[in-house]
This record gives C-alpha cells, structure tokens and sequence, in this order.
C-alpha cells in the first residue's frame, strides 16, 4: 500500500546506520547523503532565502511526538517564479520523508504547517522546488528524542472511537489569500513500537495521502509518513476568491478514505 | 557489564548495612511512618539520572497481619531492591501485592526486585495494554538516563486487574483500590487504607512538583473535582509531601491546570497554532512549581492537542 519511494527510503535508512551528523554541518549526514541522491541526483540545492522558502522548527521541542513544523514561500504562485513542491524530511526519523507537498496554482504561497514526531536530535529540512526546476532547502537543528518509538496515543479506546473524525475550518480574516485548517482524527500508528505483552509490531496504521481542492481544482496535494504525529493537522493557505466550496480528501494504509467539506462564502469586498 | 555487575555488589552491600547510599555524600533511603504501619519513602523533585536512580517519585508499603503491600517501587530495580530492604527491616511478612498507581517510570520500575514468589501485582485494568506499548520506549529512554545502572529494570506486567474497585485484605487491615476516568494518565488507580483513613493518590495529585499531563486535562479537572468530595484524613501524594494541606494542594494543582486549560483555549479561539501559543507560554502561569521548565510547554502542547478538538 505504501508508496514504492518510502519503501526505497525506508531501506535506504536501514542500508546506512545511524551515523548522524553533529549540530555543525548539515550537509555531511550520512542519511541525507543517500537521501538528497536518491530524490535529486546530482542536481544543484542553493540555500533558500527568507523569500523562497522559511523553514519554522523549535530549537527545542516541547514532546517529540507533537512537534510544529512550518514551511513558507513568499513567492506569489502567478509571479514569475513559484514553488511546485516541498519535501519535509527529518534525517534521524525511521522514515525520514515526512511529507511531500504539491501545490497548485489554487494554492496561494506554498505555506503548511503541520506536526512531526522526531526520533532523535537532528536535522529538519524542506527542500523546495520552484517550476523552473531549481532546488532550495532550508535546514534547522532540532533537539526531540523518542517521537517515534513513543506509542501512539494517550488513550486508545478513545481514539479507535473517534478514528476517521475530520474538521475542516476557513479562518474569516485573511488578506490576498485565505487559510484554512485540516484536522483528521487517526492514530497514525508507526508499527515501531513492540507490544511488550504480544512480542508484536503493532501494523503501521497511517494517513498516507491528503488532497485539497477548491472548486475542484487542487490545493494541495500531500504525501505522507508516519512522521506526522497523531490526528494529522496541515494548516494552508489557498486562493478563496468568489464563493465555493474547499474539500479534503484523507487515504489512509488500510486504503480507507475520509472526506471533509466546507463551503468558502465571497468575502464582502468581492474577493 | 562489569561495571553494572561492581554496581549491584555494591547495591547489596549497601543494602545489608543500615539503609543504602546512593553515593558518597548522599542521605541514605528515608522512610517516613505516616500512619501506624503505612510508610513512606519522598522522591526527589528531579529528572531521572544516573545520580539519583530513578529515585523521584513516591513509594511505600501498608503492614498488615498477614502480610504487606507495596505502593509503588520507583524508577529503577536498585530503588526497588532499597524499598524491598526497607520492608524487610520494618516487618518478617511477606509482600503479598505490589500496586502500582500508573505505567510511568518512575512508579514501576522497582517492580522487578519484588518478583518471583507469590507477589501479585495489581494495576488499572488499562495498565497491562498500556505498559506494553510503551516498555521498550521506557526502558531505552532509562537506559540513556542510568547507563549500566539501569540493568535489571524492567516492567513487570500486572496480573490482578482493578475494573472499578477491589477490596484488598492484608489481614486486620484493607486496602480499598479504586480505578479513574483518563485523567493524569488512562491508568490511574488510588489506594486507601481504612485503618488510618490516609489515601494514596498516586500522580493523581502533584504537590511542589509541576504536574504533567499524560492523559487528559479535562479529564484531569473532572477527576479532582471528584477527589475533593472523599471523606479523607490524609492524603499522599505521587510527588511532593507526605500530608500535605488537604484540600488546598489539590485546589492549587487544579488551579494551574485549569490556568492552563483557560491560556489553550484562548489561543485557539484567537487562531494561534501549536507552536505560537507553545511559545507565548506564560512563566508565571506555571511560577512556584519545581520542574516548570521542563513540563509547563510540554502541559501546553498536549493541552492543545486535547482541547482543539472541543
């Protein structure tokens, strides 16, 4: 079920160890070596400006399992230049690629927050790729330990009765772009950790997919990992002009899907 | 492994001797008889460490006619082993329970120096799911805490189950256990000793010490609401003193959750993100509590997590 590119990724972890890189130098970490050739090859990565893309991350974290994550593009999606897709990746995580983002020209700026689980001190990156096909990243050090192997959820009774419960909310204000947030009620069980009674992995239980659109036209177009942590929530911005209606589509590992719609009304100064 | 085998040889040794020694200027293992028969050893207000063992919370036994149950066994096998001396010097009689309040572990990773023999060892009926998701994370993160001083802490897996409530005799004296909603975590379970009317609260109540929320906050409230109806005497807590000023250390521990729970919901109704009302926590909401550094952000982000579903 899941995709053949995480699979590559997660054996891809597995084949290098865990040889992390201190706080100091980014580029020399043995799991973004073999990552950053297995997505981009040779191709060039240019350092991100604040204007290309910001990446937000806690210097450190407050729980490694909940753990707020942004990116953020400045670039106007109808300028020259505009950003097509982001890779979240977090070098110490079993799988190290959080999320890959499409954005649309419904889209407004590439901007998502989200929240990851992290497995030990490391790197956090997003890697951007603009429409002409250049690459930026931006990298931050994030202290978190034990996000991953840490079991899912504080109650799980009440979580397998609440599994599937989405919110989609539109906030009122906003200027050029609106911004709305998707929550999903999931437990987005990684399967690391052993049931101790059972000698068992629990199956890796996880929203794998996310797809917004506006009145049918893409928004956002999300793969992801169990890096994100329980009751996934992407917050985004998109371009709400006249009225319609926003939709989320959610897919999880057991190929069950859930759905989430919200009608947008026109703003009063016609936009 | 060596160092960890010169460290148990030492343990025992210690342990023959009066009490045992953490270290060389170290206090050695107080015990405190806060009621006939019901004694009480005081954690630390720290983190787990190599230097106090995993010694942070509080642990204890009830001495009955028959025989005795341990409340408790702290947060590494040699804590458990310095309670289980400590048991042996007060009485000849057996330990016939171990209760074990909740899974976090600072309360049950003593639990391995009181098994094998007829010991039972009684826990929340949501305790065993619990502690086995969660012991291998548990015990690597005890390892990175303790190094080789953590060999031999285990969890050790609960065998008699509390549903709601159950009565436990330890001859002439009873133990009423009782089971909560979620509230400091999903597996929360009091113990009361009728003979001296003193309810052991577990981390149900956090004295000095900043609570933690590893449950549900609004559970949490409900449940102190609930507590501070009981016809009570004196009351124990997971961490902090023994005794202390009933009810108003649980007004105060309601006090900063529901500060807490009032800060959560503000933001949300104000749209801030996780990470903003995270970063605009307030020190004072959390001033006076030990550990607030390390627990007040945290207490946010799983308030947050919790309460933007309301």
């Amino acid at each position: 079920m899941l995709g053949p590119l995480l699979w590559i990724l997660v054996c891809c972890f597995a084949a290098s160890g865990s040889a992390f890189a201190g706080e100091d130098d980014a580029e020399a970490n043995a799991v973004w070596r073999q990552l950053r050739a297995a997505l981009f090859g040779a191709r060039p990565i240019a350092v991100a400006d604040e204007d290309t893309l910001a990446l937000e991350a806690p210097a450190r974290a407050a729980d490694a399992a909940i753990v707020p994550i942004a990116v953020r593009s400045r670039l106007d999606p109808s300028a020259a230049h505009h950003v097509k897709t982001v890779w979240l990746v977090i070098d110490g995580n079993p799988s190290p690629v959080a999320a890959t983002l499409h954005f649309g020209l419904e889209s407004g700026r590439a901007d998502v927050e989200t929240r990851v689980r992290i497995e030990q001190y490391g790197f956090v990156r997003a890697i951007a790729e603009l429409d002409d096909g250049s690459l930026y990243m931006a990298t931050r050090f994030v202290k978190a330990s034990g996000g991953c192997s840490a079991p899912a959820g504080k109650d799980p009774a009440a979580a397998a009765a609440n599994l599937g419960r989405m919110r989609l909310k539109v906030d009122d204000a906003g200027g050029e772009w609106r911004r709305a947030q998707l929550m999903i009620s999931h437990p987005n069980t990684s399967g690391l950790a052993m049931d101790q009674i059972t000698r068992l992995y629990p199956k890796p239980h996880f929203v794998r997919q996310v797809t917004v659109q506006y009145r049918g036209r893409p928004v956002l177009v999300a793969e992801v990992g169990f890096s994100i942590s329980e009751n996934p929530s992407f917050r985004f911005m998109f371009r709400g002009e006249g009225g319609g209606e926003l939709a989320a589509e959610v897919v999880d590992t057991d190929d069950r899907s859930f759905e989430s719609r919200v009608p947008v009304t026109a703003r009063a100064d016609g936009i | 492994m060596a160092a960890a085998r010169r460290l148990m040889a030492w343990a025992c040794a210690a342990l023959s001797s009066i009490g045992f020694a953490w270290g060389g200027d170290e206090p050695p293992f107080e015990l405190v008889e806060a009621a006939p028969g019901f004694f009480v050893h005081v954690g630390r207000h720290e983190e787990t460490s190599r230097a106090n063992l995993g010694d942070i919370a509080n642990i204890g036994f009830v001495v009955g006619e028959r025989c005795v149950a341990v409340i408790d066994t702290g947060g590494s096998l040699a804590v458990g082993q310095a309670l289980a001396a400590a048991v042996r010097r007060r009485t000849d009689r057996p330990v016939c329970y171990v209760i074990n309040t909740h899974m976090h572990p600072d309360h049950v990773f003593g639990n391995a120096a009181f098994a094998g023999g007829g010991t039972r060892f009684v826990g929340a009926a949501s305790l065993p799911e619990a502690l086995a998701a969660r012991a291998g994370h548990y015990e690597a993160r005890l390892a990175d805490a303790l190094g080789d001083a953590a060999a031999g802490s285990r969890v050790v897996t609960p065998d008699l189950l509390v549903d709601d409530r159950l009565r436990l005799d330890l001859g002439g004296r009873t133990l009423v256990l009782q089971r909560w909603p979620t509230a400091h975590t999903n597996n929360d379970l009091t113990v009361f000793d009728e003979a001296s009317g003193t309810l052991w609260l577990g981390d149900l109540l956090f004295e000095e010490r900043i609570p933690s929320v590893d449950g549900s906050i609004k559970g949490w409230i409900e449940v102190d609401a609930r507590l501070r109806e009981l016809p009570v005497s004196r009351v124990v807590p997971g961490h902090g003193r023994i005794a202390p000023p009933w009810p108003a250390t649980l007004d105060a521990q309601s006090r900063y959750l529901g500060r807490v729970v009032t800060r959560v919901r503000e933001a949300i109704a104000a749209g801030k993100t996780l990470g903003e009302t995270v970063d605009a926590a307030d020190p004072a909401d959390a001033k006076g509590w030990a550990l607030a550094d390390a627990y007040h952000r945290r207490n946010l982000t799983a308030a947050y997590a919790e309460l933007e579903w309301e």
